[in-house]
């Protein structure tokens, strides 16, 4: 909850051991993490705009544990959390992002011509393709932290810049509060239109707060280009389309990005980046690219094999079920995306995908026939 | 920070500390809440008129009495631990609306909020309870539960009878700003307390953090057990934060005295028993929270009270007497009847389903309790109820026989609660004759 700034020092009044939480029956990343000692050292720390330890891990205190997936447990209030925390959220990135170090140097590589081919993934298999990233504003804070007039700020600059997009990405803003009943239905019909949070772990970082206030979709006519407006980010981007020609979908994402991007600057806004941890966005677990390229794609046979797993890990891959994160798959078909997101660019995070899924097929098809896949098992990536 | 609004303002240095040197048995009699000022909240980058929240396709009290002026004036304010008004309202600004009720839209953060967002809070509570002005009124406090009379009713009809109120810990803030060891310091003084009760009211206290499975399963089956809450209007004003730390409830070896820690206020007491005798549940309910309160005074602490606004909780629907007694009674034939609402309206009393707010009524079984909370002290409001009550039953009876119900005035009903107990007792809504008017 966004307190007001002289709340953290009252609470400073009391002892480590009482304000501590219990995390004994906490597994998330920030419990893992989290000490006492590291508490009391850093629990009278605030950002510029007011933003303080206990907001950062509040959703992690909250929410114990997630069944199927390690949480990260906090979350950042602005750009200024990742420095001002970085006792805390060092260690949780390192251990999220596969050792990565304070010292480490993020590569940002949004040109679509450095991706290999990624054109020919079989449409009788590969039924979409989808990458997406997020971004935020530089100069405002991020959705658990900000105020109802930042949000409105921040969508106003959104639809400035957005709908003054042309080519194939000429396209429209719906704000949430005045959508009609017509365009929300078209909308859900499309699969584009994202609904409040329900899920606590980002209703109890404060994201969902004085909702729909300030929040939004823009799209272009083609229906392939789509971004979303204060949601869990200042912006998701989002570029998607029938079929497996990522290549063409990756394509458009950088383009729009680029794009997108040039007119905040020259607003005065550019977007939250640094060298360390490429783009700032409010869940540490979408630093770097934020990126996440993947495909819906029909496996019913390899998804059910012995090593299906660990060929996705060895790919450097993540399976989900076709309603996206915490869903099951559906028929065989499955969401298969790239896990990492910091420490590589967007172009290598992508080819990851292409090569990946493209060995998968394979594999599904060699199984359709009767044959074994030990061959095609690929060493770690 | 001189203050008309409380009654004795009580000093404590660092509360931490104290309870640090040998938890609230040996605090002090000295309460001061660290005075880290009361200046502006966070960073204002944008006016006020930037933020005034949309409340256009909104119905709650709030949002029928925040105005952009109002907001304007309060929006830079904090309380001395830093409470603001955004965090005040931020519930009724998530929640915009509910389809029976009218919701009130905020809450306070500490007893302090009551008189710093007062310009907000006095417009709603007079809407909200009837009409009452913190301003120019007393509330009556009264817990002498030998002025009741006939309250005991029917067995066949009346199934089970409940008396529930809140009480808040003065010096700590309320659920939805309090800081975890604040929290802690509420159940520790409250346990504290609870543990010096005796013979009937004698208990044990359940922890939820290390609850048993088997007890549980127990607390289920009593219908004690409270879970973490999930109505949105409870979450989003920050009182589910940190669950289930510091939460817990307590009840005596009868289990007919309960009390709820840290859900919604500090603590919900709640006296109850199958059956029909509402007098004996009304007399453990005024016993039981006189001796809770004797029991922490011992100790240095007290509850949030002042005689504007009674007991201080943290929704405002609750201040005054914070009181709720009813019953579930089996009225089938009124509850087809088309004026029974106008009836209930006019008893001050309202129904809900017997699972309690936000439920519909089972097989013609009503919760009926009373409506006001502030204004009008515990004896009255329950001995609203026992006379509505009874003349329910009266008319179910008579509906049963076949005969029409009689029904008085609004007017009429209202000059009879406020007479004395001689002229209530000269016309009892259950007699034959009737009194027109």
């Amino acid at each position: 909850m966004p307190f007001g700034n002289t709340h953290n020092n009252f609470k400073l009044n009391y002892k480590v051991e009482d304000e501590f939480p219990d995390l004994s029956k906490h597994n998330n990343h920030m419990a893992k993490v989290l000490t006492k000692e590291m508490y009391g050292k850093i629990r009278d720390r605030q950002t510029p705009s007011g933003y303080t330890l206990d907001d950062v891990i509040q959703t992690g205190v909250d929410n114990p544990g997630h069944p199927f997936i390690m949480t990260v447990g906090c979350v950042a209030g602005d750009e200024e959390s990742y420095e001002v925390f970085k006792d805390l959220l060092d260690p949780i990135i390192s251990d999220r992002h596969g050792g990565y170090k304070p010292t480490d140097k993020h590569v940002t590589d949004l040109n679509f011509e450095n991706l290999k081919g990624g054109d020919d993934l079989d449409p009788a298999y590969v039924l979409s393709s989808r990458v997406r990233t997020g971004r935020s504003i530089k100069g405002f804070t991020l959705p658990p932290h900000n105020s109802r007039g930042e949000r409105r700020g921040i969508e106003k600059l959104s639809v400035e810049a957005l709908t003054s997009l042309d080519g194939e990405f000429k396209g429209k803003y719906y704000p949430l509060k005045s959508m009609t009943d017509a365009e929300q239905d078209q909308l859900i019909n499309d699969h584009f239109l994202f609904d409040k949070p329900v899920s606590p772990l980002l209703t109890c970082a404060g994201m969902a707060r004085d909702w729909p206030d300030g929040r939004g979709i823009m799209h272009n006519d083609n229906k392939t280009f789509l971004v979303w407006v204060n949601e869990e980010d200042h912006l998701r981007v989002i570029s998607m389309q029938q079929g497996g020609n990522m290549r063409e979908v990756f394509k458009r994402f950088c383009v729009g990005l680029q794009k997108i991007e040039e007119i905040f600057k020259k607003h005065g806004h550019g977007f939250m980046w640094n060298e360390h941890l490429g783009y700032i966005l409010t869940c540490p677990s979408n630093l770097g690219t934020g990126l996440r390229g993947g495909v819906h794609v029909k496996l019913p046979k390899l998804s059910v094999h012995a090593k299906f797993d660990e060929i996705l890990s060895r790919l450097r891959l993540q399976k989900r079920g076709t309603g996206g994160v915490d869903t099951a798959s559906v028929g065989g078909v499955f969401d298969i995306s790239n896990a990492d997101r910091l420490g590589s660019s967007e172009v290598a995070q992508v080819q990851l995908v292409v090569d990946g899924v493209k060995l998968m097929v394979e594999m599904e098809k060699k199984l359709e026939k009767g044959e074994a896949i030990d061959s095609m098992i690929p060493a770690q990536k | 920070m001189a203050s008309s609004f409380s009654r004795i303002l009580t000093t404590r240095q660092k509360i931490g500390l104290l309870s640090a040197l040998g938890g609230s048995a040996t605090a002090g009699f000295l309460l001061h809440r660290e005075h880290v000022g009361a200046g502006a909240p966070v960073r204002r980058s944008y006016p006020a008129s930037a933020e005034y929240p949309d409340l256009r396709k909104h119905n709650n009290c709030m949002a029928s009495h925040l105005t952009p002026a109002i907001y304007a004036k309060l929006v830079d304010k904090a309380t001395p631990n830093g409470y603001t008004l955004d965090l005040a309202i931020q519930t009724g600004v998530d929640n915009p609306g509910h389809p029976f009720i009218k919701t009130v839209g905020m809450v306070a953060g500490d007893e302090e909020s009551y008189e710093i967002f007062a310009d907000l809070l006095d417009p709603i509570i007079k809407e909200r309870h009837n009409g009452y002005n913190p301003n120019t009124m007393k509330h009556p406090t009264d817990l002498d539960s030998s002025k009741i009379h006939s309250g005991n009713f029917d067995p066949r009809y009346v199934l089970s009878s409940r008396v529930r109120t809140g009480r808040s810990i003065r010096g700590l803030s309320l659920p939805p700003a309090c800081t975890r060891a604040e929290r802690r310091e509420v159940e520790r003084v409250v346990v504290d307390a609870l543990a010096g009760l005796k013979d009937d009211l004698a208990g044990k206290y359940y922890s939820l953090t290390v609850m048993t499975d088997a007890e549980q399963q127990q607390l289920i089956d009593d219908h004690f057990l409270f879970d973490k809450p999930v109505s949105p209007l409870l979450t989003c004003s920050g009182m589910a934060r940190d669950w289930p730390d510091a939460r817990g409830i307590w009840h005596n070896n009868e289990k007919t005295f309960l009390v709820w820690v840290n859900e919604e206020d500090h603590t919900r007491v709640i006296s109850m028993e199958k059956g029909g005798n509402m007098k004996r549940v009304f007399e453990r309910f005024c016993n039981g929270l006189k001796e809770v309160e004797r029991l922490i005074q011992e100790r240095g602490w007290e509850f949030m009270w002042n005689e504007k606004l009674g007991y201080i909780l943290t929704c405002p629907s609750n201040l005054g007497t914070g009181l709720r007694a009813g019953v579930h009674v089996k009225l089938p034939l009124m509850s087809r009847d088309p004026r029974l609402s106008k009836i209930l309206d006019n008893l001050r009393l309202q129904k809900r389903g017997t699972g309690g707010v936000d439920t519909a009524a089972v097989g013609g079984t009503y919760d009926i309790s009373n409506l006001d909370r502030l204004g009008l002290s515990e004896v009255q409001l329950v001995q609203t109820v026992i006379d509505g009550v009874n003349y329910l039953i009266e008319c179910e009876k008579r509906l049963e026989k076949g005969q029409d119900i009689k029904v008085y005035s609004k007017r009429w009903l209202l000059r009879r609660r406020n007479n004395s107990s001689a002229l209530r007792d000269k016309h009892s809504l259950s007699e034959p004759e009737r009194r027109g008017g």
